[in-house]
């Protein structure tokens, strides 16, 4: 038994390229990595919004009326509703002049429990340091 | 020996990171690795069969075919990916698998190293 933990690093900015939405699609992909493993093993995906890649935590997105896609807003709730540690990079949202208000904080309305952390750069490269792979988007 | 897993997200022909990646797994199978590669987004157009080798664009098809025959290679796309883009079980180059994109997180779990190469 084993756990293997991905860092899925989001530095990208939302629907500009589709790199933003192939983290939260990947690190979503975890609930199901199991059909590929050993009983017992598993992989813990952690999710950091950092740079303009804060950006993509911006509430009230509208892709569907927009781009006739899925927003990135639906992607992130999607992660909190199945538990996955998100963070946003507190240093970058002040720099864009975000605040927590702004920023997609929990999934309560479709059932999650799990909130975003908004945390300090040095909190997330901890995060970057204590996983086994990290996979930059 | 190890077990490398290398995605890769950039597009074929107009971006060179996937001859990069496919140069770097060529070049490991030959040291004895494993090498697993996974292309997702614009990469999973290197899965599709039928591509022309021109002088003036870069091609991969034949190394692919070489790499796959040595037994140490194996390599994935992205099944969404390929159909959004019209690219169908049929027009998979010989080889290739095609899955969702928790074969790629499996890969990681027993690789030494993961190089994840971005898109464009």
């Amino acid at each position: 038994m084993a756990t293997v933990k991905l860092g899925f690093i989001v530095k990208s900015l939302p629907y500009k390229t589709e790199a933003s939405r192939l983290a939260l699609t990947h690190a979503i992909a975890s609930q199901t990595v199991e059909i590929y493993l050993e009983d017992g093993d598993m992989v813990e995906p952690v999710v950091a919004f950092i740079g303009d890649g804060v950006l993509n935590c911006l509430k009230n997105q509208k892709a569907m009326n927009m781009y006739g896609v899925t927003s990135l807003e639906q992607h992130l709730k999607n992660s909190l509703l199945l538990d996955m540690r998100v963070l946003i990079c507190k240093e970058d949202m002040e720099k864009l002049g975000l605040s927590e208000d702004a920023l997609i904080m929990d999934a309560e309305d479709i059932g999650g429990e799990t909130k975003a952390n908004i945390a300090p750069f040095s909190e997330i490269m901890k995060e970057m340091d204590s996983t086994n792979h990290l996979l930059f988007f | 020996m190890g077990k490398l897993t290398i995605g890769v997200f950039s597009s074929l022909v107009g971006s060179l990171s996937l001859d990069f990646a496919v140069k770097l797994a060529d070049a490991a199978i030959k040291k004895g690795h494993k090498v697993d590669m996974w292309v997702s987004g614009n990469a999973t157009m290197l899965s599709k069969k039928g591509q022309r080798a021109f002088k003036d664009y870069s091609a991969l098809e034949k190394k692919l075919h070489e790499m796959f025959a040595s037994g140490s290679f194996q390599a994935t796309a992205c099944e969404a990916c390929a159909e959004a883009r019209g690219f169908h079980k049929e027009d998979t180059m010989e080889g290739w698998k095609r899955h969702s994109m928790d074969w790629y997180l499996a890969s990681t779990f027993s690789a030494d190293r993961v190089l994840h190469i971005g898109g464009d």
